[in-house]
């Protein structure tokens, strides 16, 4: 990594950090109901929906309840969703006149947005119109982000009440998050966008003549290019906040309409971690002490920044076998070096390995430059980030309710070890608990390393593979690992438009998704039923360097024990035929 | 329970739709269309009353007298700005070696008098396939070729891609990088006013 990498990633988390204590504040009084400065202009708005809808503020819900609200809810913006693509051909705002989408690739898109997931089998400027884009897609980036974090303020609910036999309404949080925190956010970031150069209009697109000769690959003349626009900024500004990632085009963050400068990646790159990172604060004020949400980014933290100096480092190393033709890889101020392969100039090596790192830590997905391009270790990082479970920060809710899971088992283990009772935060740790725990954690390997040996099985899974040797392996393994995760990025070469992979693919998310937001439910409703207890000698304390380094040990050596031999198949040995 | 909580999910996710689905969207393009109407639009470059090109998009060039922009994968035609994308070949694909070999012998055979490294950025493609940029050093090397190619005098030339040097943010953020098509407009304008020696 070079100096300018290492004063970048510096910066850039001394600003993450800045912002945890105010948005997180911000955050836990939202969700407590108390009185912002916003509510003078958005608490007419939420009245006017809970009037309309029959919520009352102050609804309480059983976990059971809130589970089923949640699912009718995404349930619907399936259907919505599948509908509008289907039928697009026949509907209003379609400049591209693009024609419905075929049945397959509508269900998987379907099922990715509504799953927070946003794996794109498609290319956004050549296959969705600005109606779909708008009210289908950008819709469910909303809302499925509110649903990850309205699951998870019904689960610190859950560790924060004690006899209790309700968590909260499902539907109360979820328009308190749209409306107070992702709408405003987006509103700020979309338009600081657009005066770096993201697009934002209704026109479909401009064509221009080259300056230059230009031919075809048929060798046919080419004189101009036409240049897709869109309402891209608005679109782009809540991909990022909500962990989505999917984008307006075909190359993500990579396209300079959607990121022309290093402050545009700046400000994306900030708005992926913002609220994950943020939310720890919240959890800690919502349980009454803040040191419990430090411990937790900080073990996320601890994870993180090491996972970037290995990525920085492989990228900024370069490909040794281009040196044979005469190609300087060797960094300077007049030069990237590395392995510019995928990556765009104006960012660089270190805010392309920042970004592919944080975009996998968290579940985002969006990208900047072609992860299938990276080198073997650049690539296995981006693997390893969303194997572990995408806790390290991970989706908007759904990343720390997963890390929150983590913690219990972690309390568990070490109960064991000591011989004491395992307790968090008052809560007993009984049988029930850690069946729920251990279905989070089991299910998504059991998908991903299920859904991966199925694709190298089948022929329908190889063929779509488009590299040779390991990398093939590693293409479908980040496939499943993606959508197993509701990450969403991928090794775009693969040919993922498959009927296999639409099918195979969506039913990963569908129950990467709501398989873990279930158990994680009863989880926070059986916790809440407990009695509690007072906090003894014995009790192990959350909140300390020796328990944070506990949880880290935990999540890796889960992660490493569930992957590592699929790993070795695929970027590990490519990487030593480097 | 499951018919109540069916009527609100529609209520809620109908308010949504119109809220996030249409408001949001047409007020932020509202504003920037007030605020940023340049960049809302594309950024496009006006020169004598025609549009050029777009300051944000790549345009290739490779004939001899230009400066060359990257490699692009995009298809059928590199810099096909309807259809983004990169070529999504691994490191040890023996089809990317190949390539970025054969951009190196290019490079090299326009002007034989080059032996530096070429700098790796200009023999390889970028994620977008649109890619406006290239580094200052890709742009260096390639003075020789157009100053002999054009008979201006290469310290011009230099002069020129300083001139349309970005530096980083703050001297770290992002890469030092030149535009090519902003620099093409303006070898172009150079040669029309006589920047000859």
């Amino acid at each position: 990594m070079t100096i300018a990498g290492a004063v970048q990633l510096t910066a850039f988390l001394l600003v993450l950090l800045a912002t945890v204590r105010p948005l997180g504040r911000y955050m836990a009084r939202v969700y407590g109901g108390e009185r912002t400065f916003l509510h003078p202009l958005i608490g007419p708005i939420e009245r006017l929906m809970h009037r309309f809808a029959g919520i009352r503020p102050d609804d309480e819900f059983g976990w059971k309840e809130n589970a089923i609200a949640m699912l009718i809810f995404n349930a619907l913006g399936f259907i919505v969703v599948y509908v509008l693509q289907r039928t697009q051909g026949m509907l209003p705002f379609d400049p591209g006149r693009f024609p419905g989408v075929p049945p397959d690739l509508a269900f998987n898109t379907a099922v990715s947005f509504v799953s927070n997931t946003n794996w794109q089998a498609y290319g956004g400027e050549t296959t969705m119109s600005h109606l779909t884009q708008m009210l289908g897609l950008t819709v469910q980036n909303f809302v499925s982000a509110a649903t990850g974090m309205a699951v998870l303020v019904l689960f610190i609910r859950g560790i924060a009440r004690h006899s209790a036999h309700t968590l909260g309404s499902f539907w109360v949080d979820l328009i308190r998050s749209v409306l107070y925190i992702l709408l405003p956010l987006s509103v700020i970031l979309s338009l600081g966008l657009v005066s770096q150069g993201v697009v934002q209009t209704f026109d479909g697109t401009r064509t221009i003549p080259f300056l230059d000769r230009v031919v075809d690959a048929g060798g046919a003349d080419v004189p101009s290019q036409a240049i897709a626009v869109g309402p891209v900024a608005s679109q782009i500004a809540i991909k990022q906040l909500g962990t989505n990632g999917g984008g307006f085009f075909n190359t993500n963050a990579a396209h300079p309409f959607e990121n022309p400068t290093p402050v545009s990646n700046s400000l994306e790159l900030l708005a992926i971690l913002l609220i994950p990172a943020a939310l720890c604060y919240t959890f800690g004020v919502m349980v009454g002490d803040t040191r419990e949400g430090w411990a937790i980014l900080a073990a996320m933290l601890v994870i993180f920044i090491p996972f970037v100096v290995l990525t920085a480092g492989a990228e900024q190393a370069g490909v040794p076998s281009y040196t044979g033709g005469g190609v300087g890889m060797q960094a300077s101020p007049g030069q990237p070096g590395g392995n510019m392969e995928g990556k765009e100039v104006r960012f660089g090596i270190m805010q392309s390995a920042l970004w592919a790192t944080a975009t996998t830590a968290a579940s985002n997905g969006s990208v900047n430059a072609m992860h299938d391009s990276f080198t073997p270790m650049g690539g296995f990082v981006t693997l390893v980030m969303m194997q572990l479970g995408e806790v390290v920060f991970g989706g908007v809710g759904s990343g720390l309710y997963g890390m929150l899971v983590f913690v219990i088992v972690a309390v568990f283990v070490a109960g064991l070890l000591v011989g004491r009772t395992p307790e968090y935060l008052g809560h007993k740790i009984e049988p029930y608990d850690m069946k729920m725990a251990s279905l989070l954690i089991l299910i998504m390997p059991l998908l991903v390393l299920g859904g991966t040996a199925l694709g190298v099985a089948l022929e329908a899974g190889r063929s779509s593979i488009t590299n040779p040797g390991p990398h093939g392996f590693s293409q479908v393994l980040y496939a499943f690992t993606s959508t197993g995760n509701n990450n969403g990025s991928a090794f775009a070469g693969l040919a993922a438009n498959t009927p296999f992979y639409n099918v195979a693919g969506g039913i990963a998310m569908l129950v990467s998704r709501y398989w873990l937001a279930i158990p994680a439910l009863a989880l926070a409703g059986s916790l809440a039923a407990k009695k509690r207890i007072p906090a003894s000698e014995g009790t192990l304390p959350t909140h300390t360097a020796l328990f944070v380094s506990w949880l880290v040990a935990i999540v890796l050596i889960v992660g490493a024990l569930n992957f590592i031999p699929a790993l070795a198949l695929g970027p590990l040995v490519e990487h030593l035929l480097l | 329970m499951v018919a109540k909580h069916t009527r609100t999910g529609l209520v809620v996710l109908v308010m949504f739709t119109v809220i996030t689905g249409v408001i949001y969207p047409v007020m932020v393009t509202a504003v920037a269309q007030l605020t940023f109407s340049h960049e809302a639009n594309g950024s496009i470059i006006i020169r004598d009353g025609t549009a050029v090109g777009s300051a944000l998009i790549g345009q290739p060039f490779d004939s001899p007298g230009y400066f060359w922009s990257r490699p692009s994968a995009t298809a059928p035609f590199p810099y096909n700005a309807a259809a983004s994308g990169g070529s999504n070949l691994s490191s040890m694909n023996p089809a990317l070696v190949e390539r970025v070999h054969h951009a190196v012998a290019r490079i090299r055979s326009a002007d034989t008098t080059m032996h530096q490294p070429v700098p790796v950025d200009l023999v390889t493609a970028s994620g977008s396939g649109l890619d406006p940029h290239i580094s200052p050093d890709a742009a260096r090397v390639q003075v020789p070729r157009i100053a002999r190619e054009h008979g201006i005098s290469s310290g011009l030339l230099y002069a020129l891609v300083d001139h349309h040097t970005e530096r980083p943010l703050f001297g770290f953020f992002g890469a030092p990088r030149v535009n090519v098509l902003l620099l093409n407009l303006d070898l172009d304008g150079l040669r029309q006013t006589g920047g000859t020696r």
